[in-house]
This record gives structure tokens, C-alpha cells and sequence, in this order.
């Protein structure tokens, strides 16, 4: 990946980097998408942006895509590493007596999240990419409204986003003030950034699930 | 009987120790690198010492029983560590510490090494906040001291309750970098079998390495031997349950004298025996006579109902308690020496006073001190010093800001809270001030062969006082061993590297080997730990606290006795070849089944009662110890004749130019 | 108290372990963990079995010998102690209890109970120290005062034992808690700051070449740590890590 992270240390921050900078990228999609709830209009003014400005398609599209691979990728490098450092596994091992659940298993709801990933890229990217640059169909700045409201009349759909907006609340509660520990951050603040995070890892979720099953209520 | 010279500088006494270090022999730093020394042990002297000796250039060879050098029991000294700074501008000198420290050993220590320790105390601080140990500060950010028994100032410098750990640490850190550097070669988890000797000089070891059971070789121009004291030997102790007298033994066998092998440190402050499958006992901190109170109820009858558990402590009223302590020693009051302070509880619970289930435990108070340092508290923050509730908030918060680790410690194992009930204590072995007779230079009977820290038995004379510990580890360690072995070490620049394969390491290997394949052979029916204990009720019983002739005569035979049916009958399972603990034990056992014999006959001979030695025959009207300075102003050093009763007796005269010999009083 | 004890038994270290069923009567609450181990070694001898295989050296909870993973979790299920202070009154007449060593790459069993934790040594070696020579002539002791909060944080850093209870509690077996304890202690001092580059560099090269695991700040050090040391060690090691790598 161009550097070499070969200390624990490093890794860790960057897997915090990455973390924070998808968090902002989350932020950055909620308020694009709520704005459907109120108005197709804005909604669509946005998406018209975020899909035609070269800026964002040909530098910060790359970026994310980037951050997201290479957050899961070393996420899967850390956890194999971190198995083989155990060795021969304990018979009884009570993680629960000292640490959360979420906590212990990032892996898990990270794998999840990623899952996720792979339908919501199914569901809407490669659409879009499809649409814009394989058939190179005439652009139509009013159209994302509706291809959003079209997925969401399917009522799997919508159980499969909740389900998956749970995990990643679950993620972001650790992973939020993780971040801030792995680069350094553990001060007097620190009581402040773990309340903040957990008003993050549950808000944003809850407004995407809010958003999904919104949009199936009403059509 | 023969005398001993103890090669002591002449001069003035301030002058000694500058006139030796100018006038004795130095090695070059080129031919430092010619020389290899091994240090068996790794606590605060021979941690100190094996790291200093490195940076000096020596080849140093470190040994631990320990699976980490870190582990050296001297991690588990609580209290402090004495230092003549005078920071709190209180008197103090490095006059006062010497005298401190010679009246506190009752007049049985070497003058001049003493004086020699109050002088490099003061380094010792300086040194130690350079390698960043994190000593406790006041607010101004400078060094905060304390107060331990038997002194009138402040000289304890501390870091809570966990000095020991901190300056262990701190000689562990200076070792690491040497290890790093390779100048040391550590050896963990091996274990000092014997010491070799060629034409009459120190040149190695044989050590049992306790993982593979291997036999080694190791050679080297010198052997410093800092393997601590051998409390121990009453089974019950505060020490560690692996330390033990094996290399200070061995190498008594090899022609080292061990002196005054019955001076003895009972501590006052040991949380009491609670059955009988207890393997150690736990020390608590005697910085907690800074503020606890030492009491017992002043009726027999209050005292059984405690007993019973019919009557709470906290519930008996101020005027039917008896502060003993306070009550005969009112100068000192509850910070009187060790050695009284603990002949004291015994003499209350001997009595009938005693205040837990076996009668065997006085109480140790905070009550008072939380009210004291509430008040303070209250009266700095301008609250109100009358409201009960918020005083005692506030003083207990004082106190375990102070003491937090020992109290939590007490509660773990007594399960009761020390903050709302007063502490249960009782005396237990805790330190030994005899150990292998060193001359001024430290350097043993056997040329070559050094004994530093409480291997040897210089310093604290027939009671140590507390804090004084840790200093006599790292002065030996860090400021006076490594300049006085060069002495030494000045006349062997030209002999080259020292061979293992000489026929004196080969018999040597072969007394070891043939030591350990008896024990996997015997296939007797007791457990080492039988004999163990066994041994220790013995020395408990009858050279415990209080010893007289016919107890003494009857645990020489009783010891004696043991010993045969322990080579008849022990039983140690396993292989020699293997990690095997009930073999190492057993090869300790032995040891102290040797020695427990000779502290016996050395308890018989000194029929004066000095420090921590009390004969019962030798005592005031009222009770206290009575010294008998015409006849035993000397130190008693044993030459090993193969049967420890009939080792023979040398004397060192002990002579005091500088301090009145008078009688100790702290009343 | 009658227990069953299950307890992991390995003959040395190329051997292949596994758990052993012992059942153990007569144990009183007073007892601490180690002398009901005792207890159970004296009955294991009389029965002609090899005694069960354990660090321990001074019983008072300060050396950090003792080394045990009790019912899943490092030194059993009390707080702030270590195997030693862990008392029997901890536990019920006719409980199991499953008894097995320190689980890490870097910490292989020796036998039984008895795991090699010398990697721990080798970590200070590469940097846990201030390179002063003994000289009997550095400056003052009080020639730089301290701020008290720091000389006591330094000291709680300070105050690790280097049990390893870290790394056999954490999920990643990472030794990122006992590393950043001594890089703290020395950072928070003057007297620590002239090698804190290579210092910070040097031993977390060395815990890495170790193969300990990545620290996933999942706490678990921190709660089963016997003395208490605080997840900020870790924060303000990855604070000096970053910076010396920007200096370095």
C-alpha cells in the first residue's frame, strides 16, 4: 500500500485515520440523504453535484474508495496477527469480565458492515456507474430521487439496511473513541469524546435506518 | 578461638572511607575488560552492584533464581529507604544516621562500615532520581520524607508503599542496560549450587539451571555473592517463598565464616497466622507506626470477648485500651525499634491480651490519625472541622493516599476494611542481620569471594532499622563493591580467562551431581515441605523472640535429629533433568537444615541479650534486653568443620572509638 | 470447600498439553489460591502424581511470578490482585475451576502452569532504562523539583509488576499496556526525556520483533491488571511513538 506500516503502532493509527476519515464521509451522507425526507428537490440538487463535480468523482471518489479498502484490509490483516499472537487458544477465555462485547468483536461488525458495503455498492454505485460511464445514458438531475425511493419499496431491502445500520452503530461505539486512543488522545477531554461518540454511533445509524424505512412508509 | 581482622583503614572515622578509596588498588579500564565477575543474585545489591561493575568495564555474569532479575525479593520492601539529606532541615547528618544505625543494631555493628553507609546514603537519593525512580513529592515538587522507628527525624525517602519495587526497578533498569549493551550476560532461572575454588581463590560457580535441570560450569576472577537473607529457615516468614541460604551456605562450606547467624529481625507489624496451611506471611509497612497506634484492651475479660467476636473493637472506649507501647516507651512511643516493639506484642499476648482467634495479634489503630488528618484537611479547605462525617471523609482519603496498597493488601487476605476496623498485626521473621562474614573491603574469608546486602552481616549489628535495608543493598551495590572488588581484582590483570575444565570445577560438579541424584533416589515418604515446616516450628519455638539455654540445647539436638531423618526419608518426585520445584526445594531445605543447627549453637553461646537476640537469662528487672559488653562486644564468625555443631568460633573484636557504648533506651 | 480442579498439564515445552480433572477436598476460604495449589501438589505426591507446575516467589502480590488464567481471566475473578492474594473465599464449595497458563506466541509454556516471559526482558532491555553511570556525583536529588501529578503519575506508571496479565487477558495478546507503563514512567520525568526518541522507538521495534498482538483498546488490560494501570499509558506511548517517528 505504498508505505509500510510494519509497526503495531502505525497500524493502529492508520486504521484510526482511515476510521475517522470514513466517519466524516459517513456525516457528509447522512446530510445529503435526509434532505430527501424533506425535499426531492434539494435532495436531487445534491446528488447531481456529488455525482457530476469532477472534483468529488475523479479525486475524493478514489480517496474513499481507498479508505474503505484499506480500512477493511487492514482491519483483516490486524485481527489474523492478532489470533496468531495468542498462539493455542485458551479452553475457557471470559472476555466478557473485562471488556464490551462490541469492543471484542470490531471484526465481526466490521464484517458485516462490509457486507453491507458490497449490496448498497450493488444497489446504488454500480448502477451510477453504469448508468454514467458504461452506457453513458444522457444526464437527468432529477432522476436520483426516484431511483432512491424505488429501492426502498422492497421490504427486504429495508430489513437488510436496518439490520446493517445496527452493526454499524455498534462499530462506530467502539471505534469512535478507539480512534482518538490509538492516536494518542487520553486526556481530560476524553470523557467528552467518548459521550460524543456514543451520540454519533447511535444517531447516525438511527437517522439512515429513519431515512430507509421513511421512504418505504410513504410509497 | 581466633581472632579476625576486619582490615579497617586507619584514620579519623569521617576520613576512612576517602583515605581507602584513594589509597587502594585500581584495575585499568583496559584490562577491566580482562576480567570477568559473576554476581549471584540480582536484588538491590546485586542488581546494583552486577550493573555497576558493567559499566565499569568488568565482564559481569549475572545469576537469578527468578525467571526475571526483576523479581529479586527486595521488590517487596515497603517502608523506604534512609538517606542522611537533611532535606527537612531536622538535625540530620551522616553522623546522626551512623549513630542512629549503630545504637538501633545495640552496639554489635562494625563502626566503620556503618559510618561508610551513612556517608554513601546520600548518593544513593541522587543516583536513584537520575535513573528516574519515582520517589513521592510534596506539592513544591521536591523529595517528601517520612519517619521510621528508632530515629528522631525525618530521613526516609518512600514511594508509597512499594519502595523496594521502585528501586529494584530502578537497579533493573541500570542492569538492562548493560544487558543490552552486552556487558552482562544474564543467567535467570538458575540456581547456585556450589562455588569453586582454585589454589585457594573464588574462580566460579556450578549452577543448576531449573528449566533444563542442566549442571553448568562458570568461571570468573571473582564471585560476589548477593543472595539475600535466609529468613526462611522458620518456614513462616516474610521473605519469599524461593529465598534461601544455598550460596551463602555453600560457600561457608568452601571456607567463608558466617557471623552471628542468630541475629534475627522478628517485625512487629505481620499480618497473624490464620491456619496452618499458611505458606508465608505478609509484612505491613512499618511506616504504618507513623500513624497507627499499637493497643490492646486493658482487661482480660474485654480481650476474650474480642476473641470470642462478642465485643467490637471500635466499640471499647478509649480508657479501656492499653497503648502499651506508649505507655513504656513514651519518648519513642508507638516508633520504638523493631526488636522492642515486637517483644512487646509477644509480651502482651504471652500475657493473655492478645485480641484475635490463636491470642496471637494486637491491634493497629487508625482512628486517631484519620480524625487528625481530617481536622487538617477540613481546617486547609476552610470547611467545617466538627462535622464527624466529613473529617473522617476526608482523613481516610488522607490516609490512603498514604498507605492505599498496604491496606488494600490487608483486606484481600484479612477480609475486613482497616479503614473502619482497626488492623490485626503480630511479630514475624522479616530480615537477618547475620550472614557471611565480610571484612572491610567485603570480601569474605575465601579470597575473591565478596557477600553484599543482607548476605552479609556488616552493617545492622543485632538489629536493623527500618529503612536501612534498602540502603545497605544499593550502598554495597552501587558504591562500594565495585571500588573495593578492584582491590582485589588489581592482581589478576595477567591471568587470563579462567578454565571450566580444571579437575577443581569437575570435583566441584560431581559434589553437586551426586547431591541431586541422592535426592531423585531417595524415594522416601515425606514431602520436602514436611521438613520444611517442620524445621521452622523448631527455630520458631525455641530461637524465636525469646531464647534460653535449654530450648536452645534441645533445637540443636531437634535440628540435628531432623536433618537425618531428612536425608532417611525425604521424597522428591520427578527427574533431575527437568523443571523440577520439589527438587530445588529440597536442595534449599538441606541448606537451612545445616544452618538451623549452627543459628542455634550461636544463640547458645551469646548468653547476653542484644537487639533481636533476647535471652531470657539476660534481662532487666522490668524486662528489657541486658547487654553484657564485656563479655560479647564482638561479632561471632563460624568456620564451617563439617558437622554444624562443631563449627569453630572466631571473634572480631568490635571496637567503638567514636560512640559511647550505653544502654539503649527509647523510653 | 471441595473443588474440581481443571488444570492444564504440559510436560515441558515441546510436549503436547491438556486438561487434567483433579478434585480437591478440605480447601478452608481463608487459604490463598497458591496454598490451595499447594494443598492439591501435597495429595497430588501422595497419589504418586508429578505436582502441578507454577510460578509464584513472594506471595505478597508485588513480585508478579504468578501467573495464572483462572476461569477465564488473567489471576482469577477478583480485582486488582494477582493469583497470590486471590483467596479461596472467592470462590463456592463444589465449584470447577479451570486453571490454565498465560496464553501467548511470545510467552511458550515451560510445563504446566510455567510460562517463559523473558520476552518481557528483552523488551526493557532495548530501551527501559535512563543512561546514567554510577558515579556518586550526579546532581542533587532536589536540584529539579517535580510536579507532584507528574512524580505520581510516573509513579502509577511506574508500579507495574510485569506479570504479563496484560497480554494473557487481551483478546490480541498484546503487550501494549506493560510497554507503554515504563515509556510513561520515564516520559513523565525530566530525568526520562533526553532518550525518549529512541527509547519509545527502540522498545515498541522490540515488542513488535516479540510478536505480540496490535493493542484494539478494548480495555481488558486495564481492568485485570493488578496494579491498576491506566489505558492513558497506552495513549500518551502512541503520543510518543508518533512524535518520534516524526523527529526519527
Amino acid at each position: 500500500m505504498g508505505v509500510t506500516l510494519s509497526s503495531t503502532i502505525l497500524r493502529k493509527v492508520a486504521m484510526a485515520l482511515s476510521g475517522i476519515f470514513l466517519m466524516v464521509f459517513l456525516l457528509q451522507h447522512f446530510v445529503i440523504n435526509i434532505t430527501s425526507v424533506f425535499s426531492a428537490t434539494i435532495f436531487n440538487q445534491f446528488s447531481h453535484f456529488m455525482g457530476t463535480n469532477p472534483v468529488v468523482q475523479f479525486l475524493l471518489q478514489p480517496v474513499l474508495i481507498f479508505g474503505v479498502v484499506f480500512h477493511f484490509v487492514m482491519g483483516f490483516v490486524l485481527d489474523i496477527k492478532n489470533k496468531r499472537a495468542r498462539g493455542t487458544r485458551y479452553v475457557v477465555y471470559k472476555g466478557s469480565a473485562n471488556a464490551s462485547w462490541v469492543s471484542r468483536n470490531m471484526i465481526i461488525s466490521g464484517a458485516t458492515v462490509l457486507a453491507f458495503l458490497a449490496l448498497h455498492f450493488y444497489d446504488f454505485w454500480v448502477p451510477e456507474m453504469n448508468y454514467k460511464y458504461v452506457e453513458v445514458l444522457p444526464e437527468d438531475p432529477s432522476r436520483y430521487y426516484e431511483e432512491l425511493v424505488h429501492k426502498f419499496e422492497d421490504l427486504t431491502r429495508v430489513v437488510l439496511y436496518v439490520v446493517s445500520f445496527f452493526f454499524l452503530a455498534l462499530h462506530l461505539s467502539h471505534g469512535f473513541s478507539s480512534a482518538f486512543q490509538s492516536m494518542g488522545f487520553n486526556n481530560k477531554y476524553t470523557p467528552a469524546v467518548k459521550s460524543f461518540g456514543k451520540l454519533y454511533a447511535v444517531g447516525i445509524p438511527l437517522g439512515f435506518a429513519f431515512i430507509a424505512i421513511f421512504h418505504f412508509l410513504n410509497h | 578461638m581466633a581472632t579476625l581482622d576486619a582490615k579497617i583503614p586507619k584514620g579519623p572515622i569521617a576520613e576512612k572511607w576517602t583515605n581507602h578509596k584513594n589509597n587502594i588498588n585500581l584495575v585499568s579500564p583496559a584490562n577491566k575488560r580482562l576480567i570477568d565477575v559473576i554476581v549471584v543474585g540480582t536484588g538491590l545489591a546485586g542488581g546494583s552492584a552486577a550493573a555497576t561493575l558493567a559499566e565499569l568495564g568488568y565482564n559481569v555474569k549475572a545469576f537469578c533464581f527468578q525467571d526475571s532479575p526483576r523479581r529479586a525479593h527486595s521488590i517487596a520492601a515497603q517502608g523506604g529507604i534512609n538517606a542522611a539529606k537533611n532535606y527537612q532541615g531536622d538535625g540530620d547528618s551522616v553522623h546522626r544516621l551512623f549513630y542512629d544505625t549503630v545504637k538501633g543494631g545495640d552496639y554489635r555493628s562494625r563502626e566503620a562500615n556503618v559510618h561508610r553507609l551513612a556517608e554513601v546514603s546520600t548518593n544513593i537519593i541522587d543516583q536513584c532520581v537520575a535513573q528516574g525512580v519515582p520517589f513521592a513529592r510534596d506539592y513544591g515538587g521536591l523529595l517528601d520524607n517520612r519517619s521510621f522507628g528508632g530515629v528522631l527525624v525525618s530521613r526516609t525517602f518512600y514511594a508509597k508503599g512499594q519502595t523496594g519495587q521502585q528501586l529494584l526497578l530502578g537497579a533493573y533498569s541500570a542492569m538492562n542496560r548493560q544487558i543490552g549493551r552486552g556487558k552482562i550476560k544474564m543467567h535467570s532461572r538458575h540456581e547456585m549450587l556450589d562455588l569453586v575454588k582454585v589454589d585457594g581463590k573464588a574462580r566460579g560457580i556450578i549452577t543448576r539451571n531449573l528449566v533444563t535441570g542442566e549442571i553448568e560450569r562458570h568461571a570468573a576472577h571473582a564471585v560476589v555473592i548477593a543472595s539475600g537473607g535466609y529468613g526462611n529457615l522458620f518456614y513462616l516468614s516474610t521473605n519469599a517463598m524461593g529465598s534461601n541460604v544455598t550460596a551463602g551456605w555453600k560457600i561457608h562450606k568452601q571456607g567463608a565464616h558466617f557471623a552471628n547467624p542468630c541475629f534475627t529481625q522478628i517485625h512487629p507489624t505481620c499480618i497473624p497466622v490464620s491456619g496452618d496451611h499458611q505458606s508465608k506471611l505478609t509484612l505491613m509497612s512499618e511506616s504504618l507506626r507513623n500513624d497507627g497506634r499499637i493497643w490492646v484492651p486493658k482487661k482480660k475479660e474485654d480481650a476474650k470477648a474480642i476473641r470470642d467476636g462478642q465485643l467490637k473493637p471500635t466499640d471499647l472506649a478509649e480508657e479501656d485500651r492499653d497503648y502499651y507501647l506508649e505507655r513504656r516507651y513514651p519518648a519513642f512511643g508507638n516508633l520504638v525499634p523493631r526488636d522492642v516493639a515486637s517483644r512487646a506484642a509477644k509480651e502482651r499476648c504471652d500475657e493473655g491480651y492478645g485480641v484475635n482467634k490463636t491470642g496471637e495479634a494486637v491491634f493497629l489503630d487508625f482512628a486517631a490519625a484519620i480524625e487528625r488528618y481530617g481536622k487538617e484537611k477540613a481546617h486547609v479547605k476552610g470547611l467545617d472541622e466538627n462535622d464527624k462525617v466529613l473529617v473522617e471523609k476526608l482523613g481516610k482519603q488522607v490516609v490512603k493516599a498514604k498507605y492505599g496498597n498496604l491496606f488494600q493488601m490487608y483486606e484481600k487476605i484479612v477480609d475486613q476494611n482497616p479503614y473502619e476496623t482497626p488492623m490485626m498485626i503480630y511479630p514475624a521473621v522479616h530480615y537477618t542481620m547475620g550472614g557471611v562474614w565480610v571484612d572491610y573491603n567485603l570480601m569474605t574469608t575465601v579470597p575473591g569471594c565478596f557477600a553484599i546486602g543482607e548476605a552479609n552481616f556488616s552493617d545492622h549489628g543485632a538489629n536493623r532499622l527500618g529503612a536501612s535495608a534498602l540502603m545497605q543493598g544499593l550502598a554495597d551495590g552501587y558504591f562500594v563493591l565495585p571500588y573495593t572488588i578492584g582491590d582485589y581484582l588489581a592482581d589478576d590483570i595477567r591471568t587470563g580467562p579462567i578454565s571450566t575444565a580444571s579437575p577443581e570445577f569437575e570435583e566441584a560438579e560431581q559434589r553437586v551431581q551426586a547431591q541431586i541424584d541422592a535426592f531423585i533416589n531417595n524415594k522416601g515418604t515425606k514431602t520436602v515441605d514436611y521438613f520444611h515446616r517442620k524445621l521452622g516450628k523448631i527455630i520458631w519455638n525455641k530461637c524465636g523472640m525469646s531464647r534460653n539455654e535449654t530450648a536452645l540445647k534441645e533445637a540443636m539436638a531437634e535440628v540435628k535429629a531432623l536433618r537425618e531423618e531428612f536425608y532417611k526419608d525425604v521424597f522428591v518426585p520427578g527427574t533431575a533433568d527437568s523443571f523440577n520445584e520439589p527438587l530445588a526445594k529440597a536442595l534449599r531445605v538441606a541448606d537451612f537444615l545445616e544452618l538451623g543447627e549452627l543459628f542455634a549453637k550461636d544463640a547458645l553461646v551469646r548468653t547476653e541479650s542484644c537487639g533481636g537476640h533476647f535471652r531470657e537469662e539476660s534481662q532487666t528487672p522490668e524486662g528489657e534486653a541486658l547487654r553484657d559488653d564485656d563479655n560479647f562486644t564482638f561479632v561471632s564468625a563460624w568456620e564451617y568443620k563439617g558437622e554444624p555443631s562443631d563449627a569453630k568460633l572466631h571473634k572480631e573484636a568490635l571496637n567503638y572509638e567514636n560512640i559511647e557504648l550505653k544502654t539503649r533506651s527509647y523510653k | 470447600m471441595k473443588l474440581t480442579l481443571k488444570i492444564w498439564r504440559q510436560e515441558n515445552a515441546t510436549a503436547k498439553g491438556s486438561m487434567q480433572t483433579y478434585s480437591l477436598d478440605g480447601v478452608s476460604p481463608d487459604m490463598s489460591f497458591l496454598e490451595m495449589m499447594d494443598v492439591l501438589n501435597e495429595q497430588l505426591m501422595s497419589q504418586g502424581i508429578d505436582p502441578v507446575a507454577f510460578d509464584h516467589d513472594c506471595r505478597e502480590g508485588i513480585c508478579g511470578s504468578c501467573s495464572m488464567f483462572i476461569n477465564g481471566e488473567a489471576h482469577g475473578p477478583d480485582r486488582l490482585v494477582t493469583t497470590c492474594q486471590l483467596h479461596m473465599r472467592k470462590f463456592k464449595d463444589g465449584d470447577t475451576i479451570h486453571i490454565e497458563p498465560f496464553r501467548a506466541q511470545p510467552f511458550p509454556v515451560i510445563k504446566d502452569l510455567v510460562v517463559d516471559r523473558s520476552a518481557f526482558d528483552r523488551i526493557q532491555h532495548a530501551g527501559g532504562f535512563v543512561s546514567v553511570n554510577t558515579s556518586g556525583n550526579t546532581q542533587d536529588a532536589n536540584a529539579i523539583p517535580i510536579e507532584k501529578a507528574d512524580a505520581d503519575k510516573a509513579f502509577g506508571a511506574a508500579t507495574c509488576i510485569g506479570c504479563g496479565a496484560c497480554v494473557a487477558t487481551c483478546k490480541n495478546a498484546s503487550a501494549m499496556l506493560f510497554v507503554s507503563a515504563k515509556v510513561s514512567q520515564y516520559a513523565l520525568l525530566p530525568q526520562g526525556q533526553v532518550e525518549a526518541t529512541d527509547r519509545v522507538l527502540n522498545m515498541v521495534k522490540q515488542m513488535d520483533d516479540e510478536g505480540f498482538g496490535n493493542c484494539t483498546n478494548t480495555g481488558a488490560c486495564e481492568v485485570e491488571c493488578p496494579k491498576g494501570i491506566s489505558l492513558e499509558n497506552i495513549a500518551r506511548m502512541n503520543r510518543e511513538y508518533l512524535s518520534a517517528n516524526v523527529k526519527g
